[in-house]
């Protein structure tokens, strides 16, 4: 069945998550639909699976207009969808679990024809499923394997799948890509949303690239594919491609670097022979040493090991072999707190999970950080502290205000306003995410009044505009690789592009 | 005592625990649904006093009953209302519900303290079961209708839970509503019925304390049942067949203090009254404890997986939380 979404709005508050999208899928076709997280990819297939309600737009579904309002008229159009995080029963069996909700379940169970009936699917996909096991027993990718064998039973015509590569093994994730190219063949309709490049060149004949609510470019794979199919290895024409959708995720035009030079002669961070290794990656840095008052950016699709990177800078993580020095001092192996007192910090990504505490106000935090000995808080000073950093950091806010209440730009502040000093190594994902021009320009004036001072930050960016404008110098992570550094203002969109695309 | 004798008591004593088993099932459907009725303490109070009066007023014990089934309903629809509706806590709204509604139970059944009323139809033996060596004489020879049904509620209850759709449905909206809503399954319109048949049951439980096995009615004339019926759920695992044997149990227990009382007359009574609800809680946190497990360990294995699987019980995962639909 051809799938058509046709100038789809969808807004969430201030937000614009999906503005004016349109998506063509041809019955037959696997369609990837590619962006940075927070491109309102999500949105868009939980629009067409009925899960949120469209502001404006039309679906039309092999030619007629469909009205989905919810999930069950979704699947009276036949449209299933796989969910990031998979919506099934986990302390239920997989036989249970595949009668759950399904019109073909007569009202009295019977187990056995429902057991008949999955096997024969699962042997038709090769899915290797115990039909009695407790699904909270299952991996991520087996418990994948049961929702599609369950919506095909279902009579799903149209498979959406929301990054199902993430958390899988590489064996299930062949399996996954022979099963779907399998139900391509049978005319079925395929969404394959992804952030991850790879997995889309591999798998889609089609691709949609989306970037901040709209989309940005389309591209046909399958010219690429037909001759590059038997090749061992990339070839010019996988770089090509890559290139292309690179270009069109990131955009063409690259930021000016507006930094000041702040950095100093002394090394202050030194990596030598650093092998992390995590389930599903394993990279390799045989030398960085960044000097006093650098930023380092690290750019690279998401999920390219920027983070297990900047755990281990923080001594979160321990590397697999290698040294961390910081400061002239050994601290390989060593605890978190030896890191903390010598002056390294991380800022996480998601910051009311792992950052600030939901619930307690900033004077808590403020707090929280002061050394106090004694058993009881230092309410005056800990109040005189949160109102000289509020000050400060121009955070919008009382010193009893709860932090999530605070708006992104401001919990970053809050963040920015708890960091120590003197402080000699700064980690950060993504610093102005969510945040809004002036905030973000805000931020950067503070990190930069910092490297002044002689702290080195490295951060992780979705946003190559901010990376070539505040970095020094910029390594990239591509598919378990570490590119070395480079000049920032040596590079160009192009030669950025292909490096995110493996190239270097 | 001779063995006759004891299998009386035994048979007598697993009739009583009728009332808590009603409430019981009640209270499993319900929470399996996702919701927590915590107000059981007060409904069964407030229904055996309705009950007990609507009974004596039209001369009908069985109307008696619909009307306590009714208030049961309605009482469970305002914690359904609160915690579905409002998503507010559901801790809260049943907490206060059950004092209130007890209070209410003592304030509007004063007149009617300590006057005879209808009872239910004297108690008949099954034939055919009753002459089961053992089983016959403990579980068909002493009981009454509401005895029967009891069992037959017990039965029912398994068979939806674990054979039918709805059943299959009910667990889920229970462990995950965003996966049920999913499949097409209107969770708010499930969870408001469940939470009202688990009502209805409670309902029944209260008025077959005042018209059947406590007969009458008295200030605070059930308390403490509703609050063990909720512990009995708990340490139950959220299965019928699990809660009806804790609630068996319990009556067991009740009877055999009745037991010792006699046989031990210098010990206060109310180190028998207590008895069975401390000893009740030991044997529930017995079963649900690891010793089990160990035990388990020494079995083989396909044995071990399915005793495993009947004792190790989870909370319904999304248990006492709003269902968010975005």
């Amino acid at each position: 069945m051809n799938v058509e979404l046709r100038h789809i709005h969808k807004h969430f508050g201030s937000v614009h998550a999906n503005d004016d999208v349109s998506l063509t899928v041809a019955a037959g076709t696997i369609h990837g639909l590619l962006g940075e997280n927070g491109a309102g990819k999500s949105t868009l297939v939980k629009i067409l699976s009925g899960f949120i309600t469209r502001d404006s737009g039309e679906i039309v579904l092999g030619g007629q207009p469909a009205h989905i309002q919810s999930p069950a008229d979704a699947l009276r159009y036949g449209i299933g969808m796989l969910h990031q995080d998979p919506l099934d029963f986990p302390p239920l069996t997989v036989i249970e679990n595949f009668m759950a909700g399904s019109p073909a379940t007569p009202a009295l169970l019977n187990a056995r024809a429902a057991e008949r009936n999955f096997r024969a699917l699962c042997r038709q996909f090769h899915f290797d499923l115990d039909p009695h096991a407790r699904v909270s027993d299952l991996t991520v990718g087996e418990r994948q394997q049961l929702e599609i064998v369950r919506l095909l039973a279902n009579g799903a015509g149209t498979l959406i799948l929301d990054e199902p590569t993430t958390g899988i093994s590489a064996t299930q994730k062949t399996l996954l890509f022979n099963a779907l190219r399998q139900l391509a063949q049978e005319g079925k309709s395929i969404i394959f949303v992804s952030h991850k490049l790879e997995d889309v060149e591999a798998l889609c004949d089609c691709v949609t690239v989306m970037r901040r609510g709209r989309v940005v470019g389309e591209l046909n794979l399958r010219p690429y594919r037909a001759n590059g199919q038997d090749a061992h290895g990339p070839t010019d024409q996988h770089f090509e491609v890559t290139a292309r959708i690179v270009e069109m995720m990131f955009g063409k035009e690259l930021a000016l670097p507006v930094k000041p030079t702040t950095h100093q002669d002394d090394v202050i961070l030194r990596l030598d022979g650093l092998l992390l290794r995590s389930d599903r990656l394993e990279m390799r840095i045989e030398h960085l040493a960044v000097r006093r008052g650098e930023v380092i950016g690290i750019a690279g699709l998401e999920g390219s090991g920027q983070q297990l990177f900047l755990l281990t800078c923080a001594g979160l993580e321990h590397p697999a072999a290698g040294s961390i020095h910081v400061d002239g001092r050994d601290l390989t192996r060593k605890p978190y707190s030896a890191f903390l007192k010598a002056g390294v910090c991380y800022l996480p990504a998601d910051r009311l999970r792992d950052g600030l505490i939901s619930g307690l106000s900033i004077q808590e935090h403020v707090a929280l950080r002061m050394s106090n000995k004694g058993l009881f808080i230092d309410r005056a000073a800990a109040a005189q502290e949160a109102e000289r950093a509020i000050a400060t950091f121009n955070i919008r806010g009382r010193p009893d205000t709860a932090v999530e209440q605070l708006s992104g730009g401001n919990q970053q502040r809050t963040q920015l306003a708890l960091m120590p000093s003197p402080l000699n190594v700064l980690l950060m994902e993504h610093p102005t995410r969510g945040l809004d021009i002036e905030s973000t320009l805000w931020v950067w004036q503070q990190l930069i009044a910092r490297c002044n001072q002689g702290t080195a930050i490295l951060f992780a960016s979705s946003d190559l505009d901010e990376i070539v404008q505040y970095s020094d110098r910029v390594i990239v992570f591509s598919g378990g690789r570490i590119s070395p550094p480079i000049a920032a203002a040596e590079l160009t969109a192009d030669s950025l592009g292909q490096m995110i695309g493996g190239r270097f | 005592m001779e063995s006759g004798q004891l299998l009386i008591i035994l048979a007598t004593a697993i009739a009583s625990a009728t009332p808590l088993v009603f409430a019981c099932i009640g209270e499993t459907i319900t929470e399996r649904a996702g919701v927590i009725n915590l107000s059981a303490e007060g409904t069964i109070m407030l229904c055996a006093m309705v009950g007990f009066v609507a009974a004596k007023t039209a001369d009908n014990v069985w109307l008696g009953f619909l009307a306590a089934a009714i208030v049961g309903a309605l009482i469970a629809l305002v914690v359904a209302y609160g915690a579905i509706t409002l998503k507010q806590s559901q801790i809260a709204i049943g907490f206060v519900l059950a004092l209130l509604c007890s209070d209410l139970s003592a304030y509007l059944g004063n007149p009617y303290v300590r006057i005879p009323g209808p009872t239910v139809p004297p108690r008949f033996a099954i034939p055919l079961l009753q002459d089961i060596p053992f089983i016959g004489p403990l579980f068909f020879h002493e009981g009454d209708v509401l005895v029967y049904a009891g069992y037959a509620l017990v039965g029912v209850t398994w068979l939806y839970f674990y054979r039918t759709r709805g059943g299959l449905t009910l667990r889920a909206i229970g462990e995950q509503p965003a996966a049920a809503f999913a499949r097409g399954h209107n969770v708010i319109a499930l969870r408001y019925a469940y939470t009202v048949i688990g009502g209805v049951l409670m309902g029944i439980a209260g008025a077959a304390f005042s018209l059947d096995f406590k007969a009458g009615w008295s200030y605070r004339h059930t308390a403490g049942y509703g609050w063990i019926a909720l512990a009995i759920v708990i340490f139950g695992g959220w299965n019928p067949l699990r809660a009806a044997l804790g609630a068996y149990l319990f009556g067991v227990l009740q009877s055999l203090a009745g037991v010792a009382q006699s046989a031990i007359p210098d010990v206060p009574t109310q180190a028998f009254t207590v008895a069975p609800f401390v000893l009740m809680i030991l044997a529930l946190v017995l079963t649900s404890s690891d010793w089990l497990d160990r035990l388990l360990s020494y079995l083989p294995v396909n044995v071990r997986r399915s005793l495993a699987r009947a004792i190790h019980t989870a909370p319904p995962a999304a248990l006492g939380r709003p269902f968010e639909q975005d």
